[in-house]
This record gives structure tokens, C-alpha cells and sequence, in this order.
């Protein structure tokens, strides 16, 4: 890692968060790309997408209290940062405006998941 | 010009004074909320600093951390902090004391802390390798839509019940709503002596800073990506840390009337001498400064149509200060839009903000007292040395006292937050046991 990148350096397919653990933060890619991959009933992997720079994931983990509905893992060097949830948490009792851009960002998700479903209906 | 009633509309102008972190926060999230809400509003940033000279001149004076919580609270906001910018990932502290030191790692040992420059560098700088924080952030807050006006203010005036901003040669210029930013090291603090309102400037003390020269490889190789910070049982000294930067690192001071004495009297113990390398001359500074950092909080810091954040409104005291300016600057961007540039709008929705770190505050000056007594005692001084390093050591154990102290010297956590932890009976009964071994001397 260069002396001033924060986060943490994940390598090529590592895994950073295991579908179905218990989960106490979100994260915040700092640079380059990873996976979101989910078992299907057949013992398949299905990818449910791919998150860039900027980009969050493993956010449903500081809303609810299930475990992790996907595991994720890096493409490439990735790196990313953790936000803990008690911090996060915290700071939106504060300010709940904080909130704003994962709420936007999953409002984005919800639009394109209802577009998948249409689509798949439309194709079967 | 919003035409009725003290509230922003589509068109209202603001002006914030200084163009530092708070003021670029301010700039970023009034902007942003208000294109949230469809709005179309005109903010100029005053800013006289050019962020891209080193040295004094592009300068905001500061040890330069950006805490855990602050790291992790601007990535939610979708500021992350580039490795062109952070001159250093910090993952760990190094506690030194005349009885010992020992290591504190980051609980995920993850790079969660950032070490900067507000400017580019020191004044010797002889390679412009990173940028500056604060010259980041105002790039940030143009993207947005801000303007800034590379001037200082000459006066704040107000003319038909609206605040006006007026910079040299030029007409004054009326604002629906000002917001001052400015430090407390600013000469613009004289701009206050003509409000239509009571202002009760910060209280402040003194610090030192100094800087030296050791090139990356050295700081790799010596400090690594740790902070190092001392507590001395030298008088007056009330905190003190080296912090690896780039190709420098800073060191800084924290005390009562800190002299040349006192900074002596640092600079030779020899748990500072051992963190640099054999025979460091430590005369050979780049460039030094004594800036002075707030003890107490502006009491009324708004009126209508005009408000007070970051270090000229209410901050944090020892630690944490660009996280208060965030804080301040959130709360008080987010009144203007949402609520209004009232008094008691912000009386109501950003005074709040700025108690909760006051009464805070209250419960660090508490803690720092303590932290005092600890520095003065040696006994106390083996017992955390050894409660630390004893957590340190065992892979899987709650790290009551690491926590604690990681808490206090890198500002992550609310004061009281930390005095609530260390009345933890499991706490208190492990110190305890740590105290009596100190005094039986086993």
C-alpha cells in the first residue's frame, strides 16, 4: 500500500464479507472493483453485480439485523474501507441527512432490481 | 435576493468567510441540500490563502489528523480521501512514557486515520508530491457550484437589515445569509467588533508545532504508519505527538505557555530523541509555528441572517477539531436550507449541535485532568503501561484501557462516550489489580 491509502488492500477473488455471517458494518470501495455473488437453489453462483470506486456495499447490515444476504469479494486489488456501524449510526441521530446518499443509493438499487424482474417476466 | 421572510429561496446569495475545512464543508453540503430541494442558490467562498504555495502562505496551522469517525462519516457523505492527499495512513499509536512504551493497534487493523497538510507542505518543501486537505476540499465545494473570491475581507457591515461583505477597491456586496469560517488564528476576528449582536469570541491557548525533514523511506522505516504520542511528566506539557506525514513529520505541542524551555525540555528527553534516528539534530527544522487552538466555544454563535462554525463557532477541545468543523458546518448548512437563517431557527436546529459538543468538552477537561494525574504519578504510568500491554498481547480480549486511551489521542469517540467506559467495573477492577502490582513493585 502507498503511505497515504486508507482502507484496507484486498487481493484478486478474496472474499470481504461471507453471505449468511452476522454483519457489524458497511464498506466504502476506495479503488477498483468487486463482486456480489449470491448461491442459487441449484448450488450455482449467480453475480448480482459489480461496485466500483465510491460505490457502497454490505449496507443493509446497519439497517436490519440479518446476516449478510451475498458475499462479496475483490476483482482485481481492491481497496476498501469500513464504516462501523455504531459510528454510522450515531452520527445519523445526529444528523439524519447523513443517511441521504445511502438512501439514494438504494432507492437506485430497488429501481433496478424492479427492472431485472420485469425483464426476466418479459423473457420467461 | 430571497425577498420575503428569513429563509433561502431559488436565487438567495450567502458569503461565507474563510474557505478552511469548515467553510468548504458549509459550501459543499448547502449546496448539495439545496439542489436536493431544487434549489438554485449563489455561494462565494473569502478566502485570501492559496492553497497550492507552501509554507505560511498556504497554511491553516494544525497537526493535520483526520480522525477515525471523521474518515468514515465523509466516505458516507461520498468524500474519500485520496491517496494524493493523505500524505499517511495511520493504523496504530505508539504510547511512550518514561516507564515504558507500547503499541496500540487500530481495532481492525485497518488505515482508518489520515495524516495531512492543510497546504502542500513546509516551507523548505523542494517536491510538491501531495496536495493540499484544504485546497481539496474548497476544489470540492467549486465542483459544487461555490465561487471563491481569492480576498480578504476588509469589513462585514449591514445595510437594510442584510449583511454585506466588502473586500478591498471593490462596492460591498449584500448576502441573504453569512456564515464565518475563519480560525482563530485569522486577523479577520476584528471583522466582529461591528455586529448588531453580543459576540463573545472563543477562548484559546497556545500550541507548537514544528516540522522536519526525514524523507519517506526513513519515516517507513522508523515510524512506519504509527503515530507516536508521550506523556511526560514534564510541567505544563499536557499532551505531545510526532506524526509521520510524507516526507516529513510534525511535531507537535500541547500545554500551558509552551516556551523554549518547555519545547527543550522535550526535544531532549530521550523518549523523543529514541524515535528519531541516532544523532537527529533537531535544530534542523523546516519551519515551525505556534498557532493557537480554542479552550471554550463562542456562546452565541448566530444571529439572524448570520452564523459561526468550525473554530470561530464551537469545536472540540484538544482533538478533533476539522471533525467539529464538519459537525458545525453540517448542522448549520442543513438549518439554512431545511429550516431557515432565523435566530432562533438556528437557536433551535444548529445551537443543539454545538451544546452537545460544549457539555463534551466539559467531560474532556475531566478526562485531560486525569490524564494529568496519570502523567505525574509513576505508579499509575506502570499500571496503564502494563493493562495495555497486556491487552495487546492476548489476541481475542476486550482492550478496555487500549480503547480508552486510543479513544483520547486520536479524537474517534465523544468524550463522554470514553468516561463512560472507564466506569466499567470489569475496568476499574483490572486497573485495580495493575495499581497494586505497580506499588508492590512486582
Amino acid at each position: 500500500m502507498a503511505s497515504g491509502e486508507l482502507g484496507k488492500v484486498y487481493q484478486d477473488g478474496e472474499v470481504i464479507i461471507c453471505e449468511g455471517e452476522e454483519g457489524q458494518c458497511m464498506f466504502v470501495i476506495q479503488e477498483g472493483e468487486v463482486e456480489v455473488v449470491m448461491d442459487g437453489d441449484d448450488g450455482q453462483e449467480i453475480r448480482l453485480g459489480v461496485r466500483g470506486s465510491g460505490e457502497f456495499f454490505g449496507e443493509m447490515a446497519i439497517f436490519d439485523r440479518d446476516v449478510r444476504s451475498a458475499t462479496v469479494r475483490s476483482l482485481g486489488e481492491a481497496r476498501v474501507l469500513t464504516v462501523d456501524k455504531k459510528n454510522f449510526m450515531r452520527r445519523v441521530h445526529e444528523d439524519p441527512s447523513l443517511a441521504f446518499r445511502l438512501v439514494e443509493t438504494m432507492s437506485r438499487r430497488i429501481r433496478e432490481l424492479g427492472e431485472e424482474v420485469a425483464r426476466l417476466q418479459n423473457n420467461g | 435576493m430571497a425577498e420575503d421572510g428569513l429563509h433561502l429561496d431559488d436565487g438567495s446569495r450567502v458569503g461565507v468567510i474563510g474557505g478552511g475545512p469548515a467553510g468548504s464543508f458549509f459550501s459543499i453540503f448547502l449546496l448539495d441540500l439545496a439542489y436536493r430541494m431544487g434549489m438554485d442558490i449563489q455561494v462565494d467562498i473569502y478566502e485570501p490563502r492559496d492553497y497550492t504555495r507552501p509554507g505560511p502562505i498556504g497554511c491553516n496551522m494544525c497537526g493535520g489528523i483526520i480522525s477515525e469517525s471523521l474518515v468514515q462519516n465523509l466516505a458516507a457523505e461520498g468524500i474519500n480521501l485520496p491517496p494524493t492527499i493523505v500524505q499517511r495512513g495511520i493504523d496504530s499509536y505508539m504510547l511512550h512514557m518514561d516507564v515504558g512504551s507500547v503499541r496500540i493497534e487500530t481495532p481492525l487493523q485497518e488505515k482508518r486515520i489520515g495524516a495531512v497538510y492543510r497546504g502542500p507542505g513546509p516551507r523548505d518543501l523542494k517536491e510538491v508530491k501531495w496536495g493540499s486537505f484544504d485546497g481539496y476540499l474548497q476544489n470540492l465545494a467549486i465542483e459544487k457550484g461555490a465561487n471563491v473570491i481569492n480576498q480578504r475581507v476588509d469589513e462585514l457591515l449591514w445595510e437594510d437589515r442584510l449583511p454585506q461583505i466588502k473586500i478591498r477597491k471593490e462596492e460591498p456586496q449584500p448576502y441573504d445569509l453569512v456564515t464565518i469560517a475563519v480560525g482563530v488564528n485569522s486577523a479577520s476576528r476584528k471583522l466582529f467588533n461591528n455586529l448588531n449582536f453580543e459576540f463573545t469570541a472563543p477562548k484559546t491557548t497556545k500550541t507548537f508545532i514544528q516540522e522536519y525533514y526525514l524523507g519517506e523511506e526513513q519515516i517507513q522505516e522508523i515510524l512506519g504508519s504509527s503515530m507516536h504520542v508521550f506523556l511526560l511528566d514534564l510541567p505544563r506539557l499536557e499532551f505531545a505527538a510526532i506524526i509521520p506525514k510524507g516526507d516529513y513529520v510534525s511535531v507537535c505541542l500541547l500545554g500551558e505557555d509552551i516556551d523554549k524551555e518547555l519545547i527543550s525540555n522535550f526535544m531532549n528527553a530521550p523518549e523523543v530523541k529514541g524515535v528519531f534516528p541516532p544523532g537527529w539534530d533537531f535544530d534542523a527544522k523546516s519551519c515551525n509555528c505556534s498557532p493557537r487552538i480554542n479552550i471554550s466555544g463562542n456562546s452565541r454563535p448566530f444571529d439572524d441572517r448570520i452564523v459561526f462554525i468550525g473554530d470561530s463557532g464551537v469545536t472540540r477541545l484538544y482533538k478533533d477539531g476539522i471533525g467539529a468543523a464538519y459537525r458545525t458546518a453540517k448542522s448549520a448548512a442543513t438549518t439554512a436550507v431545511l429550516q431557515g437563517i432565523s435566530a432562533e431557527d438556528f437557536e433551535e436546529h444548529y445551537w443543539p449541535a454545538c451544546r452537545k459538543i460544549n457539555t463534551d468538552n466539559m467531560i474532556g477537561q475531566a478526562m485531560f485532568l486525569v490524564t494529568r494525574i496519570i502523567q505525574g504519578q509513576q505508579i499509575a504510568r506502570r499500571a496503564v503501561l502494563r493493562m495495555t500491554a497486556d491487552e495487546q498481547k492476548e489476541a481475542d480480549s476486550t482492550k478496555r484501557m487500549s480503547m480508552v486511551l486510543w479513544d483520547m489521542f486520536t479524537g474517534s469517540a465523544p468524550y463522554k462516550e470514553i468516561f463512560v467506559r472507564t466506569l466499567s467495573p470489569v475496568f476499574l477492577a483490572r486497573l485495580a489489580g495493575d495499581l497494586a502490582i505497580s506499588v508492590t513493585g512486582r
